[in-house]
């Protein structure tokens, strides 16, 4: 134990190195679109020539900048220089902890349901749940990655010299490259992830326009970008979010709730097939959670391939195969050592966090930051990996409600839980199948940490069983079916052009 | 005047936050004769049905009733007429009425104090002292923090400073008291966190607390009753949001009130039996908690003099 006077605690990417690329990845513009497409399906004109009287004033408008910089300024050029995809995840992953919250029961026991064209009355919208977290990160990370693809494409077409090379009155205050500045790829990011939040979380706008101002004034400040390249960047961004948008408003999600009709089919189809039916363990009981997310156009695959991709049925809720599995979770609940207890802690992700999608973005993103990637290959690599995330959500939710199975606690209420017991069904293992989907595409990224993402997959999905609300059936099932929709992502990773 | 001397008066004033956080407090004007040591368990039962989030009052179904028994061995040495050493180690056992989860179990902190009675003095017809109180916790085992409202403490170890006056007019006594507790960092299993904004940590920076204490009562020679109002004030930290689980920094603030008898058994020479009760009337992200208590207690003089347990001497 320590004593200390200091209690001030750090966060893990405070002191995050600025970005310096080992490879400015010049063909970027080259690698394969998620949604665009063509590169260049977004116009974006010609910049200044380099003596033109409107860049020398904004060579200026730098310099007046470097003069007075305040400690709150440095602050900022350090925080954004790390990554513009780095700081804009964890941004993300922010506001999925703080929208991650069950709404609370009206007087009569019914639940209210957020509402996107009244975000800011309670529930506020979104409640970003495990699903819809998913699918944010994915949407957010594939339409960074498009656009950037774009703004890479017009870099080399245009080979915009960057401000400290055309001026050296000018000082770039981060790693200097010899990536062409025109088109900010810091504006795109800031653009087009600007842009996506307003789908996303509607309450946030004017905070999140804050911090993509933020953003684009560092790049001026650290003399790396004159204004119209951030201007550029930032219209370019916005246009692809707007394509991205428009998938989001067609994919299913607008129907993933459906109504207490279809919430009733399901218990009544269960027990047609003489299984017993899932019940929500909540008081007062709450409807299923998304019960057809499982419908959601998923990025890598077609609906086809998502229902093939669903497994077979989990053992009978009669048998003796589920009896056993009911007892041997009942065994790790009644006696959890310490280091059970720490493992199901460390990968809940629960009511309040991040979300298990969230949990696998940071271990990638704090990987990559020792990767020195460009930005291009940060974002193509978040890409990668959520989609594959979100992708596996979507098997994962469709196996959930097409079997309809209950929790452990269901069948032997002597089972009292670790974790908290999440509102839907248990056949796959959330946890497994979003874990083993990332650690399939970690493993094909940081080849050499492979063994410890899959020990990781691996880890997660047994602190479900652990904690009481998973049999094993669910883990093992949904570790097999995450690592084969990751490989999907593994196959596009192979031919997108970037390796 | 002549007072008696009613060694061990160590009462428990627990269950401000959703579990019996500050384990045992001395909290009380009385000091233990040189030489003596007062040892014993007390047993506490804590219960609420309502909680505060942030300042709305709810309950949850899905705990329905939350419980907290706590068994502690305390005991008090006097090193000297004015300075005693105190100690005490809980065990602490959880438990939720409704809903799906585990209650927790286990040894929680071990507290210490040093008690000094710097001055005492008659003022008017009375006498009063003046008291000043160190103290220190720590954690006995890793015991899991991360769990409220089901684990068994905070996990952090902590010094506190109390300032206390005592003034006393024939039988009738008052006594206030005003502690500053500063409170460690606490390690917790997950490795990010949202309080009103996201932390990459798996470190907690707990916020400080100020606490008061007013009792007023009787002294007499077998027993004392008194009854007790309270505060505890946490200086920072955020409030749970709805329905939201609480966290270990949360805003805990929390009065309350209550009474407390300790009896001297005539009979058996040393022997005292505490009982109380107390009830929180206000609170903010903790539970509106029931505490009933009860501990039985034993004197010895250990001074090389005597062999035999005296009666203890009044101070």
């Amino acid at each position: 134990m320590q004593v200390s006077c200091s209690k001030n605690v750090k966060g893990r990417t405070d002191n995050a190195p600025a970005l310096h690329p080992s490879n400015i990845d010049l063909d970027g513009g080259t690698w394969k679109t998620v949604l665009l497409s063509q590169p260049d399906q977004f116009e974006v004109a010609a910049p200044l020539a380099v003596n033109s009287p409107g860049y020398l004033g904004e060579l200026n408008e730098i310099k007046s900048l470097q003069q007075n910089l305040t400690d709150d300024q440095k602050a900022s050029i350090k925080y954004w220089s790390a990554g513009a995809v780095l700081r804009w995840n964890e941004i993300l992953r922010e506001l999925v902890a703080k929208y991650n919250l069950p709404p609370y029961q009206n007087e009569d026991g019914s639940y209210p349901a957020p509402n996107a064209a009244n975000p800011f009355a309670y529930p506020q919208f979104p409640f970003s749940n495990p699903p819809y977290a998913s699918r944010a990160y994915a949407y957010i990370s594939a339409a960074q990655y498009d656009a950037l693809v774009a703004a890479w494409h017009y870099k080399k077409l245009y080979s915009r010299v960057a401000p400290y090379k055309a001026d050296p009155a000018i000082k770039a205050l981060v790693p200097e490259t010899d990536l062409p500045s025109y088109p900010s790829e810091d504006a795109v990011v800031a653009g087009v992830t600007a842009e996506m939040m307003k789908m996303f979380f509607p309450t946030e706008i004017a905070y999140i326009e804050e911090r993509a101002a933020e953003a684009e004034k560092y790049r001026m400040m650290a003399g790396v970008n004159v204004r119209s390249e951030i201007m550029a960047g930032e219209a370019l961004g916005r246009s692809v979010a707007q394509a991205f948008a428009a998938r989001g408003r067609t994919d299913n999600t607008g129907k993933a709730g459906g109504a207490p009709a279809d919430w009733a089919k399901f218990a009544t189809d269960c027990k047609a097939r003489g299984e017993m039916p899932w019940l929500s363990l909540e008081a007062p009981v709450r409807p299923p959670m998304l019960p057809f997310y499982g419908n959601v156009k998923a990025f890598l695959f077609d609906s086809a391939t998502c229902v093939a991709l669903r497994p077979g049925p989990p053992p009978s809720t009669g048998s003796e195969q589920m009896k056993k599995e009911v007892a041997e979770i009942y065994q790790y609940v009644t006696k959890p050592t310490r280091e059970q207890i720490r493992i199901v802690h460390y990968w809940a992700d629960g009511v309040g966090t991040y979300t298990p999608p969230g949990h696998w973005d940071a271990i990638a993103a704090e990987d990559f930051i020792t990767k020195n990637f460009s930005e291009i290959r940060w974002a193509r690599n978040m890409a990668l990996l959520n989609m594959a995330i979100m992708d596996a959500g979507i098997v994962c939710w469709n196996t959930k409600y097409h079997y309809f199975n209950p929790r452990p606690t269901q069948i032997d209420p002597k089972i009292k839980t670790l974790t908290g017991i999440p509102n839907f069904p248990a056949y796959i293992s959330g946890h497994s199948t979003f874990s083993a989907a990332a650690a399939e595409v970690l493993a094909h990224i940081v080849p050499e940490r492979a063994t410890a993402y899959k020990a990781m997959a691996l880890e997660a999905s047994n602190s479900r069983m652990y904690g009481g609300i998973h049999y094993r059936a669910d883990c093992q099932v949904g570790l097999e079916v995450g690592e084969k929709v990751g490989g999907y992502a593994v196959q596009r990773a192979k031919t997108d052009g970037a390796e | 005047m002549k007072r008696q001397l009613y060694a061990c008066l160590l009462t428990l004033f627990c269950s401000f936050s959703f579990t019996a956080l500050t384990a045992q407090t001395d909290i009380d004007a009385i000091m233990l004769a040189k030489n003596n040591f007062c040892g014993g368990p007390m047993y506490s039962y804590s219960s609420w049905q309502h909680y505060w989030e942030g300042s709305f009052k709810r309950n949850n179904q899905n705990l329905g009733t939350v419980s907290t028994q706590m068994l502690t061995l305390m005991g008090n040495y006097g090193l000297s007429n004015k300075l005693n050493v105190l100690f005490a180690v809980p065990y602490v056992k959880t438990r939720a009425s409704e809903g799906t989860m585990r209650g927790m179990s286990g040894i929680q902190d071990l507290s210490l104090w040093l008690k000094w009675k710097p001055l005492q003095t008659n003022i008017g017809n009375g006498n009063f002292s003046l008291f000043g109180i160190g103290g220190f916790s720590i954690p006995l085992s890793n015991y899991v923090a991360d769990y409220l409202p089901l684990s068994i403490g905070m996990h952090n170890s902590s010094l506190s400073a109390r300032l206390m006056a005592d003034y006393q007019v024939g039988k009738f006594f008052v006594t206030g008291s005003g502690t500053y507790t500063y409170r460690n960092n606490v390690k917790i299993d997950r490795t990010s966190y949202y309080t009103s904004e996201a932390h990459l940590t798996n470190k907690i920076e707990m916020p400080d607390v100020a606490s008061f204490n007013f009792r007023a009562g009787l002294r007499s020679k077998s027993l004392i009753a008194e009854a007790i109002v309270a505060n505890m004030t946490t200086l920072g930290g955020f409030d749970i949001r709805r329905n939201d689980m609480p966290f270990p920094s949360n805003k805990m603030n929390a009065t309350s009130a209550g009474v407390n008898f300790k009896y001297t058994v005539n009979r058996i020479r040393g022997l005292e039996l505490v009982a109380g009760g107390s009830y929180v009337i206000a609170g903010r992200n903790v539970g509106k908690s029931t505490t009933i208590n009860g501990g039985v207690f034993y004197i010895v003089d250990l001074s090389k003099k005597k062999k035999n347990v005296k009666t203890p001497k009044a101070i």
